[in-house]
């Protein structure tokens, strides 16, 4: 496959090629940042990644939203989008504010308790009090 | 007409739910305590009636709920396996909560007790919609509200080593469904499908489309994966230890006996129900569960060999316990399976009973956590002695106890027809080391509780002598129907066994 080709591939699923890397970069951040805000941060950036692909599988180019406007004419498929996804992302949103603040909490107790937002110094305190 | 008890597994969910919003109006911790204790063994009630039902009648049947059919309403679906789990879980949560009720005195501030318990009604509820749901998407959901409510039991014990814990179970937690998530995308965008009934047609249709194998592969891989990393299987295993081992004892208890277990019953269903086991097996996911499952089972052991920590201990011992069911799953035969239910089934009760009698031999020892410090604990506490033996030993595999008749099941299964042979001999090493190095630190602990030479004495030359501490009842009553219950698995297993080979084909 020459690059061209596989530019043009790419092109053609940018949604999918977009919400790759934004996953790949929030799941790195997620595992490899020491920051707990910064992990919070990657973590939206995770989930936005799903809901840009799920969206995107919805959206149908040139089709309607599903809304019935007139209803003397006869509703049919062929014109509009699927509607699920859309349902599904909203879904997923407040799955994922109700986590970030949830995680937000706790990273702002451990601040209060350690004075720190860096996990391996939090976690070295937390060990040393135990000892 | 429906028979009526199709109806229970909606009303279960309802049930703990509803109880859940009642106790943040009753600000009273005993009570919220009775209110929570008394839905779990009503909704034990319902499941049950439900196991016995499906079992004797062999059947199935799909619940769906308000009657609005799928996709606009949402499904129930319910066999012999799922309502059995569904009642052990009710059990355990119950057992876990009496077991440890002078550890949650002690822990949890006496404003937030009811707090807890609504946690715990929550945990029930997304329990049961996870054994019950019909939807990967609800399954999603409920995976969410699972991990929500199982931080907040973790972090209950307010203490910086806790909220660490809780952290760092949070974030995994998070990176799991984050990938199970996309997973159901990827599968929702080449099926059009959510519902398990329409995806099976629909990936029956072009499981062998050569084009599709390898996407179907990653869908496969990154559900097993995501469900993986919050079931604990190595090596995601990393926030397990600190999560259990620094909770109070009816968390450590709940978490391992019930909600790791949560995750590993929806990629059961999503093994048999929107793929087969042989698809699995076929896209190479059932190969990773296999070898994963494999290491799971030698590493925990040996970090629980090196733990001197009682209750770390144990939850490294979680770890392998977890690779034996997915050694189970990674068979993909219904055999595998079914003895991957029966570990489901035998560790939820062992766990939370090591847990729980480990709490009483911390408090009888005025609260040092290091197994040293425990000689002698089991004649300060007898029942507690007793329960942590009878544990122990189901653990290293002494037959007419429950872990026994796991490793002769998983056995069994490995050596059936149809299995490689490297498969063959990798399961019956792995099952072989896993119960070498399990009796090389259990045997070890319980020696040490039940010492009697020496002068017990604590870090700072305290003496704790014999009889000074004694458990509530309701701690005897859970650690005693505990042991009952691995003693009946242990030596009423061929028919349980036989029910969940008939299950297994009903998923």
């Amino acid at each position: 496959m020459h690059l061209s080709e596989i530019l043009a591939t790419l092109a053609a699923n940018r949604f999918a090629t977009a919400s790759a890397i934004l996953f790949v970069v929030g799941m790195a951040g997620m595992i490899f940042n020491r920051n707990l805000f910064k992990k919070v941060v990657a973590m939206g950036f995770m989930d936005s990644a799903v809901f840009l692909f799920l969206t995107s599988v919805g959206f149908v180019e040139g089709r309607l939203a599903p809304i019935v406007t007139d209803p003397s004419v006869p509703a049919s498929a062929e014109v509009y989008s699927n509607p699920l996804p859309a349902g599904l992302v909203l879904t997923g949103i407040v799955v994922s504010v109700s986590f970030t603040a949830f995680s937000l909490a706790l990273t702002m107790r451990l601040y209060k308790k350690y004075h720190s937002l860096d996990i391996d110094e939090i976690m070295m305190k937390s060990q040393r009090n135990e000892d | 007409m429906r028979p009526f008890y199709e109806n229970f597994p909606f009303f279960c969910i309802f049930l703990t739910m509803l109880c859940g919003i009642i106790t943040t109006l009753i600000h009273d911790g005993k009570k919220a305590r009775y209110v929570t204790i008394i839905s779990l063994f009503l909704c034990a009630a319902m499941n049950a009636t439900v196991f016995i039902m499906t079992a004797v009648k062999g059947v199935n049947f799909t619940y769906t709920m308000g009657a609005f059919p799928a996709p606009w309403g949402n499904e129930l679906r319910s066999g012999p396996i799922e309502a059995l789990l569904a009642t052990v879980f009710c059990l355990v949560i119950n057992f876990s909560l009496m077991g440890g009720k002078k550890d949650l005195e002690l822990d949890v501030l006496p404003e937030k007790k009811n707090m807890y318990y609504i946690m715990m009604d929550l945990l029930a509820a997304s329990l049961f919609a996870l054994c019950y749901t019909n939807d990967m998407f609800t399954g999603y959901v409920f995976i969410e509200i699972n991990t929500i409510a199982a931080c907040s039991i973790v972090m209950a014990k307010d203490c910086g080593q806790t909220i660490v814990a809780t952290i760092r179970y949070l974030i995994m937690s998070l990176v799991g469904s984050g990938v199970y998530l996309l997973g159901i995308s990827i599968l929702y965008s080449i099926t059009g499908h959510l519902l398990m009934p329409n995806l099976f047609t629909a990936v029956n249709d072009i499981i062998f489309d050569p084009q599709l194998r390898y996407p179907l592969a990653v869908v496969a891989g990154m559900i097993c994966i995501g469900l993986t990393v919050k079931s604990a299987l190595f090596p995601f295993h990393t926030w397990l230890p600190s999560a259990h081992g620094s909770a109070t004892s009816s968390s450590s208890a709940v978490l391992s006996g019930a909600v790791l277990k949560g995750y590993i019953i929806l990629l059961i269903k999503i093994v048999c129900r929107v793929f087969t086991p042989r698809d699995i097996s076929y896209l190479g996911a059932g190969y990773i569960l296999f070898i994963l499952g494999a290491a799971a089972m030698i590493y925990g052991s040996i970090w629980a060999v090196r733990e001197t920590h009682a209750k770390r201990m144990i939850a490294y011992s979680s770890v392998a316990q977890i690779g034996y069911i997915y050694l189970g799953l990674g068979l993909c035969t219904t055999a595998g399976i079914a003895a991957a239910v029966f570990q489901i089934i035998a560790h939820a009760f062992t766990k939370p009973l090591l847990f729980v009698s480990a709490g009483g031999l911390i408090d009888a020892s005025g609260h040092q956590k290091k197994l040293y410090y425990l000689r002698g604990a089991g004649w300060r506490c007898p029942s507690a002695g007793i329960g942590f033996t009878v544990g122990g030993l189901s653990m290293v595999g002494l037959p007419l106890l429950a872990g026994f008749v796991t490793k002769l099941v998983l056995g069994q299964a490995a050596l059936a027809e149809g299995i490689p042979q490297w498969q063959m001999i990798t399961a019956l090493a792995a099952i072989g080391i896993s119960s070498l190095l399990n009796a090389w630190y259990y045997l070890p602990a319980i020696l040490q509780i039940w010492k009697t030479e020496d002068e017990p004495l604590g870090p700072n030359g305290e003496v704790y002598s014999e009889g000074r501490y004694t458990p509530s009842r309701p701690f005897k009553v859970a650690v005693a129907c505990m042991c009952l219950l691995v003693l009946i698995l242990g030596c009423a297993a061929r028919p349980l066994m036989n029910i969940l080979i008939q299950g297994v084909g009903l998923l």
